[in-house]
Order: structure tokens, then C-alpha cells, then sequence
């Protein structure tokens, strides 16, 4: 098994409440592995444990073999692409220049920036007009395919998702669901998508982790959780989202 | 040898050709500095070169210092010229003053404008204890003590011939240094000491001013003694000073000196026109006259704005964080804003450094236009958005580029409608500089005002008013000019 990401007996609380309890979890490379649970589980929690926003009170994250620590989250961050439920595009910016932001940062040539913005914007459907416009004329599924551009820009080792679909309506989602699959698969892409909507992560997960009060309550394949429930909890989430449940 | 004498009338030609600096000459006493300094701004601002041999003596040394060659120039009064140069027994017109100097090649200016005669000074509380207040009312009392300056002790227009004159005789006469004198008089070591009628100390030290009843003292108008041989612009940058300081400018001048002990400032405080209480610049048209105030209150209001935004952003920047320092920060700037406008120059004009100056009024044009900076440049950083934030943390920028790039410029549109109500401020605010002589559009307000003259106060109030709305259109047009696109969305 070849793991990207290993979380090692890493725990985070927020005064006297716990948002994770020590766990352990692993990451396969080239895979998308889904973060799944009711809200406050703690999904969201290791997402931002891993790209640094938050320190661990315990144990160690690491990427690629590297602990992640102070000296070395600026650098690691690099190789890692971070999508939020809106966005977080800087309104001050056109899409371009979101897109290009860390790649001129990082002083690349701008030859070559245009023709990877080319690409990003062939791969993840954006029209090429659109480039030029400020986030605030753009749709809500528009501003998440820049999103998701600026996530790529450096070609990142490890694209990190937090609700990346939550905010659009059903329509948008389903089309970018299916155009996230062809991506990641494309790609290659070492993906963790938190989300907490069942049928996405049955749709782009190779494997689902089952999350509730700061704990992983089980890993595996959808069949998994449904054939083999860990406990009560399973079932019943399961059953809560029962138009797949049933399928 | 025909080499060596073309190399010697070539030296000597050059040497003529770079010409000599204008030496000016000063006596020991403050107000003879001052003018000296005037003289010498004077000179420079018509493009002569000059020099300042600062308190040289008294009388005796400086005219034989002009008359020699020595120095070029000196500030000297009718009186003394006539009792102490010409030695004349009876009181002289200008024109038999000028025509007896001529004869030495010395030439007169015209009068500066102020009459700056001996008088005998008390402090008031003594003045009116013995129920004093002419010179002749002293004969009453003989028990009273002089200190008087030396020159004054021996002048053929001083002690002596006063004394006879009103038939004084007190024992105790004693020669003191000018300025010791006056301490002398404060501690009450002595009663009456003799004064200059335009020092600053009277006011400074609240003395009264004897009414010489028997008109003893002759008049004394301040003029240049000039050598008839300096070069015609020199002449005539001189003459331009006639008549441009009256009694109370005058005093003004000698305060400032005295108090910042700097003559070249006072000086500077005659050129920068510091003075409201004397006649405009003769013929002076309406126009140039707004446009003098005009630039002058956009200068204080632009320097003092600069100041405001390269201290006021970083200030709001640290601010932003919250913490101790940013509460500290906003307090303090916040407690500025509560001082009135009129109390904070009050404040500042004692401090040194400050005095009555463009300075003090910038300064406390830059104290007041702080606050709305500071505050929506905290703000401006405070209000974005956490998700924002975390996107340029996850994106691996480093914090100073965070800044830069992205905090900044989306707080832009805050920052600029902070930096834009400071100017605002500053234009209404910077009317008031006139008050401590810093000019502006204030100074048609203020004379207007003690002039009960609606006409003049318009003059000020109406370019004050389409200023601030010029200032209003001109940030409106920067908002769209530099607020990204994205954030007008």
C-alpha cells in the first residue's frame, strides 16, 4: 500500500471540545478518498490539519514521508491544492490572475503560465472568455471550476476539497461532479474530498471514511458500510440518505 | 614674465567674477539678528550672495566696521545715527541723516516701518504700587533703583542727558546687561531699567512702558546702512524691505527669536508672511492673493495628508490584529480627535521644534488626520473574510505577500474613503493655521473676522468650501481609478 498522507495518532480539540480524538488514517496515492459524517464529525477538521491551517494537539501529519512543522508547511502547502465550499477567489483578482497568482508568486515565466491557464481551463470546462472577468461575474459553478483551477496551478501533489460542491444547486452539482471524476482520473490525482453527501462519495470516493464525533467510525467501499456496518451509527446514516442506501 | 602676466590679470579676473559674499553686520541684541537675518534672505532671495557677522558689538563698532569696509551692511535707527554717529546736538530729517552719511559713501535705506525708541520700563506691579506712569513721575521717588544697559549709561540720547532733563538724581544707577537686567527686574533687584520700544520682553514679563511726557527720546526708525558701492541688485533687494514691519510684527519677530533662538526662523517667519497684522503686500491683486493662500492651504493640507497615510496605514495595519497595542493604537489616535482643533495648535506652538510655524500647523493637521486612516484601515483589514484569509494561507503565500497582494488591496476601497474624509478634515481644519501665522485660506477668514468684513471673510470661506469639494470629486475619480474592478462588483 502506498500511502500520500498519514495521519499518526493526531488529535485537535477547541477548548473542552473534542473536533478529533487521536487517529489514524492513510491516504492512498492516486486515489480519491472521501471524508464523509454528519456535520462537526471532524471531516473538516483533518482536511485543515493537513494543508497547516490548524496544528494538531497530538501525534504527527505527513505528507510524502515529510512531517508536516513549521519550517516546512510553506513549502509543503505548494504541493498541495485547497478548495473551499465558496471559493475563497479574491474578489480583487480576475479569474487569470487568481489562477496565476502563486505561479507568478513563485516568479514562473509568463510563457509558460499562459499555456498551463490553457490547459486548466480545457480540463476543468472553463470558457476561455471567462478568464478575464472578476469572481463577482461569475456563476457560483463557474467560480468553483477557477477554484479548482488555481487549486491545480502548480500541479499539486495532494488537492484537498472541503465541500467543494456544497453551495450549488443540483443541476450545477451533478455536471461538476462528473467532470471532478474524469479530472482526478485523468490526472491521476491524489484527492481528499470531504463532503456529506453520500451519493457524491459513493460517485467519486475509492474509498469512503465514515466520520462521526471526532472519530472514524469506518473505512471501505460503500458496499462495505452497507453489507458490513460497523455499528448502529453506519446503518443509520446510511439509511438517513435512503435513496442510495436502497440502491 | 608675458606668460606669467597673463596668468595674473586671468586670476585677478576671475577672482572678480566670482563675486565676493555681502557681509552683514549685527549688534548684540536680538532684534539687530533678526533684521540682519532678513537682510540676508533678502539678498540671497535676489541672488546676492551674503554672509551674517552676528552681534558684533555696539554702535561705535559697527559704523566704524561699514565705514571701513569691513562689512556692507548693518540695521541701524535714526536716533542713534544722529546722536551717536553724527553726533548732533538737535534732532535730523532722513534727508540731512542721508546726506551727511553720503559723504562717507554710506547710503540709507528707506524706514522699515517701525519706530523702535528707548523707553524706561517697570514692572506693573511696581509701576502701580508708586503710582508711576510717566518718566516725570519718578522724580518723586528718589529711592528708587536703576539698572540701565552701558551703551544707554553713556549715549548722548541716554542716561545723562534724561536725567538732566527731567531732573532725576537717584542714588543708585547701575550699569547691567540688557538681558540680565530684565531678570534683574523680574526679582526685584531693581526698579526702572531703560528698554527697546519693540522688545518682546515687555509683553513677556508684563512690564509698563513709562509715557516719556517731555518727549526726551528722539525718534528711532529702523533702516539698513548700506556702503554706496555694492552692486545695484544688493541696493534694491534692500530697499524692497521699506516699510514691511510695523511695531507689533516687529515684536512678533523678536518672540520668535527669542523664544526658538534661532534668527534665520525668524527671519523666515517675515518671508513666509506671518503676520496678519501688517498691511498686505502693497498692490497685491485678489488673484495673486488667493492663489498665495490657495497653494499655501493645499501645501499644509497635502504635506500634512502624506504624513497622515505613511504613518496612518502601517498604524492600521497593526491595529488590525487587535491585541494591546492595536487597542493602544486606536485609543490614543481616537483621544487626539477629542482635542479641539484650536487647543491642539495652542499645544503645540510652545513645544520646541514647533513655535509659530507651517510646522506646528502640519503637525497638528497630521494628528488630526490620522484617526479616520487608522480606523478604516484596521477595519478594512478586519472585515476580510475568514474563508479569504485561509485560501491565501492554504495557497502558500508568505504573510508580508498575503498582505501586499491580497489583504490590501481588497481593505483599498476602506482605506482610501479613510484617507479621503482626512483630507476633507484638513482642508476645513488647515483655515485655522492662519491663527499661528502659517497662512492659507484661513487668513482672510481671521482678519475678516477681526475686521467684522464679510467681503473678506468670503475671500477665504468660498475657496475653503470648493476645495473640499474638488478634494470630494478628486477621490471619488482615484476610487474608480484605483479600486480594482472586482471589488466595485
Amino acid at each position: 500500500m502506498d500511502d500520500l498522507v498519514r495521519l499518526a495518532g493526531v488529535s485537535k480539540r477547541f477548548g473542552s471540545n473534542v473536533a478529533l480524538a487521536p487517529t489514524e488514517l492513510a491516504f492512498e496515492r492516486g486515489k480519491t478518498t472521501v471524508l464523509i459524517g454528519p456535520s462537526g464529525c471532524g471531516k473538516s477538521t483533518v482536511l485543515r490539519l493537513i494543508v497547516g491551517l490548524l496544528q494538531p494537539d497530538s501525534g504527527t501529519v505527513s505528507i510524502d514521508g515529510e512531517t508536516v512543522g513549521e519550517n516546512n508547511i510553506a513549502m509543503l502547502r505548494r504541493r498541495m491544492g485547497y478548495v473551499i465550499q465558496e471559493g475563497g477567489l479574491f474578489p480583487h483578482l480576475t479569474a487569470r490572475d487568481n489562477v496565476l497568482l502563486m505561479a507568478r508568486h513563485l516568479r514562473q515565466p509568463e510563457t509558460d503560465n499562459e499555456s498551463r491557464l490553457a490547459e486548466l481551463a480545457a480540463l476543468t470546462r472553463f470558457p476561455v472568455e471567462g478568464l478575464s472577468r472578476y469572481p463577482g461575474e461569475l456563476s457560483g459553478g463557474q467560480r468553483q471550476r477557477v477554484s479548482l483551477m488555481r487549486a491545480l496551478a502548480l500541479s499539486p501533489q495532494l488537492l484537498l476539497l472541503d465541500e467543494p460542491l456544497g453551495a450549488l444547486d443540483p443541476m450545477v452539482r451533478a455536471a461538476l461532479q462528473r467532470d471532478l471524476k474524469e479530472i482526478f482520473e485523468r490526472l491521476g490525482q491524489t484527492t481528499i474530498l470531504v463532503t456529506h453527501d453520500l451519493a457524491e462519495a459513493a460517485f467519486l470516493g475509492h474509498k469512503i471514511v465514515l466520520m462521526n464525533d471526532g472519530r472514524v467510525v469506518q473505512e471501505g467501499g460503500l458496499s462495505d458500510l452497507r453489507e458490513r456496518p460497523a455499528n448502529a451509527f453506519v446503518t443509520e446514516f446510511l439509511n438517513a440518505q435512503r435513496g442510495v442506501a436502497m440502491r | 614674465m608675458k606668460t606669467a602676466l597673463v596668468t595674473l590679470i586671468l586670476a585677478a579676473g576671475i577672482a572678480a567674477a566670482a563675486s565676493e559674499p555681502v557681509l552683514i553686520g549685527s549688534k548684540k541684541f536680538t532684534e539687530s539678528y533678526v533684521l540682519a537675518e532678513i537682510a540676508k534672505r533678502a539678498l540671497s532671495d535676489a541672488g546676492s550672495a551674503s554672509e551674517h557677522r552676528q552681534g558684533m558689538g555696539g554702535t561705535i563698532i559697527l559704523w566704524e566696521a561699514l565705514r571701513s569696509g569691513q562689512i556692507a551692511v548693518y540695521p541701524e535707527y535714526t536716533g542713534t545715527i544722529a546722536e551717536e554717529i553724527l553726533k548732533s546736538p538737535q534732532k535730523m530729517s532722513l534727508d540731512v541723516i542721508r546726506a551727511e552719511l553720503a559723504k562717507v559713501g554710506v547710503q540709507v535705506s528707506g524706514e522699515l516701518g517701525f519706530n523702535n525708541t528707548y523707553a524706561l520700563v517697570m514692572s506693573r506691579a511696581g509701576a502701580e504700587r508708586a503710582r508711576i506712569r510717566t518718566i516725570s513721575d519718578l522724580r518723586a521717588h528718589p529711592a528708587m533703583r536703576f539698572g540701565v544697559t552701558h551703551e544707554f549709561l553713556s549715549r548722548r540720547d541716554g542716561w545723562r542727558p534724561l536725567a538732566d532733563r527731567y531732573q532725576l538724581a537717584p542714588p543708585d544707577v547701575r550699569g547691567i546687561d540688557h538681558g540680565l537686567g530684565y531678570e534683574a527686574l523680574r526679582r526685584g533687584e531693581i526698579d526702572v531699567k531703560d528698554a527697546y520700544s519693540t522688545d518682546a520682553k515687555i509683553a513677556e514679563y508684563d512690564l509698563v512702558t513709562l509715557e516719556d511726557d517731555l518727549g526726551f527720546f528722539p525718534q528711532y526708525k529702523a533702516v539698513f546702512l548700506y556702503r554706496a558701492s555694492i552692486d545695484p541688485q544688493a541696493k534694491a533687494a534692500l530697499e524692497k524691505l521699506q516699510g514691511t514691519i510695523d511695531e507689533p510684527r516687529m515684536i512678533r519677530l523678536n518672540a520668535e527669536a527669542e523664544r526658538t533662538k534661532n534668527y534665520a526662523r525668524a527671519a523666515e517667519l517675515y518671508f513666509s508672511g506671518g503676520s496678519e497684522s501688517i498691511a498686505p503686500r502693497a498692490g497685491e491683486s485678489l488673484t495673486a492673493k488667493l492663489t498665495r493662500w490657495i497653494s499655501r492651504h493645499l501645501q499644509l493640507t497635502c504635506i500634512s495628508l502624506l504624513l497622515a497615510v505613511l504613518v496612518g496605514i502601517p498604524l492600521g495595519i497593526v491595529a488590525s490584529r487587535g491585541g494591546a497595542i492595536g487597542h493602544v493604537i486606536l485609543a490614543v489616535t481616537s483621544a487626539v480627535q477629542t482635542v479641539p482643533s484650536l487647543a491642539l495648535l495652542a499645544l503645540l506652538v510652545p513645544v520646541p521644534f514647533f513655535g509659530i510655524s507651517a510646522r506646528t500647523a502640519i503637525a497638528a493637521l497630521f494628528l488630526y488626520g490620522l484617526l479616520p486612516i487608522v480606523r478604516n484601515t484596521a477595519t478594512g483589514l478586519q472585515d476580510i473574510a475568514q474563508p479569504i484569509r485561509e485560501s491565501a494561507i492554504a495557497l502558500g503565500l508568505s504573510a508580508g505577500a498575503r498582505l501586499r497582494q491580497i489583504y490590501l488591496p481588497m481593505a483599498s476601497r476602506t482605506i482610501l474613503a479613510g484617507v479621503k474624509t482626512s483630507a476633507v478634515i484638513n482642508i476645513g481644519t488647515a483655515t485655522l493655521a492662519a491663527l499661528i501665522g502659517a497662512g492659507g485660506l484661513g487668513e482672510p477668514i481671521i482678519s475678516g473676522l477681526n475686521l467684522n468684513d464679510h467681503a473678506t471673510i468670503l475671500q477665504g470661506a468660498i475657496p475653503a468650501a470648493v476645495l473640499a469639494l474638488l478634494v470630494q470629486w478628486t477621490f471619488d475619480l482615484l476610487d474608480r481609478l484605483l479600486i480594482p474592478k472586482g471589488l466595485r462588483l
